[in-house]
């Protein structure tokens, strides 16, 4: 009998799945899969971003800001991350190493300068993408400007020459090509949250889309 | 006065109903679904798949909707990946009755409507074509009743790259829709045929068969393209090369390969 009691118990007729290892399962947020392949997100063209003319900006509400080159960028203080990524198409992927250097870093070195940080924050890109997070979530070791990944320069699909990094958020929360901070005391949307993406993208909670949860 | 900000409802899953399983080339099928509540949606976006084994262990995938939005019956189509955990379920088990359970539309971005206007065009690479279809549907039902000057007025042009002739998704649809409409051109190239009949295109999209078939940059088309991630990379960046503005070059990814 073909029956509609799927729809009732909500189980998939036949269906079996594979399913992920014993020692991974507790790493998979809710509906994602593993892939060892590093996929590609994004909207559009991917950039050319050279540089000698890159740069990352750190701006307050008020208008000021800090303004560091890629040679000052590349000489702060270090850090290796190893962490699972979780993209919103489904996909994740475990043990992904990166280096890069902590927001917390380039806070610290923009209060010198008199930058002061905001409770939101909106991440633009070169090519013009935006996304917005809250402040807590970029500071306290979670979140990095990152140049490297599996121990190479970060190629220019993947977000090259540089990305932001927030692990623990949906991964379209990790701007590619990212060229500013913006400090802001109110949320903002950016790109892909006014194209119907979450305002904050927590994996666990499931949050993909504008209105989850 | 400030208006309470609405609170954005979240994109319910609903149960469809599978109306029919058809065959569209060997490895991939299109099912076509009873989706009660269905809230319409864009030519260009896709749904969220949920499937649930018997002990409750749930995944999910994300395919196009390949439907115009003026028609009834909520098409997808799905390419069956041998190795795959969710497509080969979908093309070979699911079958007339069946319930899939499902969410959408989601996507607001990689989204067309011939409000937008042209010229339009569109580059596929095999299952990329599906929302680029979805977009050609709703062009033609759209445009069904309307004078030669306001098809003039949306053009399209298809560049779809496949393996083999054989491969070819919606190829009949595909030559129905350009018969009747003079506006619309479909030029098809062939990565893998060894055939000797096909005398078309035989190699990659390159620079100089976009500069051949893309409307040149004055013309601002609205431009797509779809397909795995290799194919997509390269339109894309031999596109504005050429001198398309990136804005208007919308992407989307199926796959990490292919
Ligand atoms: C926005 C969006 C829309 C999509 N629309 C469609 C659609 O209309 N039709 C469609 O058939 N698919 C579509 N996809 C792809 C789909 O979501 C699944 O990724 C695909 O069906 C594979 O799932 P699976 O469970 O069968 O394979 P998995 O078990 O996830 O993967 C099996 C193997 O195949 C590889 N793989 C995964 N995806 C691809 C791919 N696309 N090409 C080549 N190798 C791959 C994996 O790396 C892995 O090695 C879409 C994806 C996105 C993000």
């Amino acid at each position: 009998m073909t029956s509609t009691d799927g729809g009732a118990s909500g189980v998939s007729r036949g269906f079996k799945g594979r399913r992920p290892a014993a020692g991974t399962a507790h790493r998979l947020p809710p509906g994602q899969y593993e892939t060892r392949d590093f996929p590609v997100l994004s909207a559009g063209p991917t950039p050319e971003v050279r540089l000698e003319r890159w740069s990352l900006r750190l701006s307050d509400p008020s208008g000021r800001s800090a303004r560091w080159s890629w040679e000052e960028m590349r000489a702060m203080p270090r850090e290796q991350i190893t962490k699972d990524i979780h993209c919103v198409t489904k996909w994740s992927r475990f043990d992904t190493r990166w280096e890069g250097v902590a927001i917390d870093t380039l806070v610290a070195r923009a209060a010198e300068q008199g930058v002061h940080t905001a409770p939101y924050v909106l991440a633009t890109s070169y090519g013009g993408y935006t996304t917005n997070l809250p402040l807590a979530d970029l500071v306290d070791g979670k979140a990095w400007i990152a140049d490297t990944v599996d121990g190479r320069p970060l190629a220019p699909e993947h977000g090259g020459p540089a990305r932001l990094l927030v692990p623990h958020l949906y991964f379209w929360k990790s701007a590619k090509w990212i060229t500013e901070l913006r400090f802001m005391d109110r949320d903002e949307a950016g790109f892909w949250e006014v194209n119907g993406y979450h305002m904050r993208g927590d994996p666990w909670r499931e949050q993909r889309y504008t209105g989850d949860e | 006065m400030t208006a309470a900000p609405a609170v954005p409802r979240p994109i319910a899953w609903r149960f469809a109903t599978v109306l029919e399983n058809r065959a569209e080339t060997r490895r991939t099928r299109t099912l076509i679904l009873d989706v009660p509540g269905w809230p319409g949606h864009q030519a260009g976006q896709h749904v969220d798949v949920r499937l649930t084994a018997e002990d409750g262990y749930r995944t999910e995938r994300s395919y196009s909707i390949a439907s115009a939005p003026e028609s009834a019956g909520l098409a997808l189509t799905i390419e069956r990946l041998d190795d795959g955990e969710v497509s080969p379920y979908l093309v070979d088990e699911l079958r007339m009755g069946d319930t899939l359970e499902l969410r959408g539309p989601i996507g607001g971005y990689f989204v067309w409507s011939v409000r937008d206007g042209g010229p339009l065009f569109l580059a596929a690479g095999g299952s990329g074509i599906v929302p680029l279809m979805a977009m050609l549907r709703h062009r033609a039902a759209a445009l069904a009743g309307a004078s030669a000057a306001e098809r003039r007025a949306v053009p399209a042009r298809l560049l779809y790259s496949s393996r083999t002739w054989d491969e070819i998704i919606y190829r009949d649809e595909l030559a129905a829709l350009v018969a009747e409409d003079p506006t619309l051109e479909v030029h098809h190239t062939l990565t893998r045929e060894v055939g000797s009949t096909w005398s078309g295109l035989r190699r990659r999209i390159d620079r100089s068969m976009l500069d051949e078939i893309a409307w040149s940059p004055r013309e601002r088309p609205h431009v797509y393209v779809c397909g795995p991630t290799p194919m997509v990379e390269a339109v894309a960046s031999t596109l504005v090369a050429a001198g398309h503005d990136a804005a208007r070059v919308k992407t989307e990814r199926f796959g990490p390969s292919g």
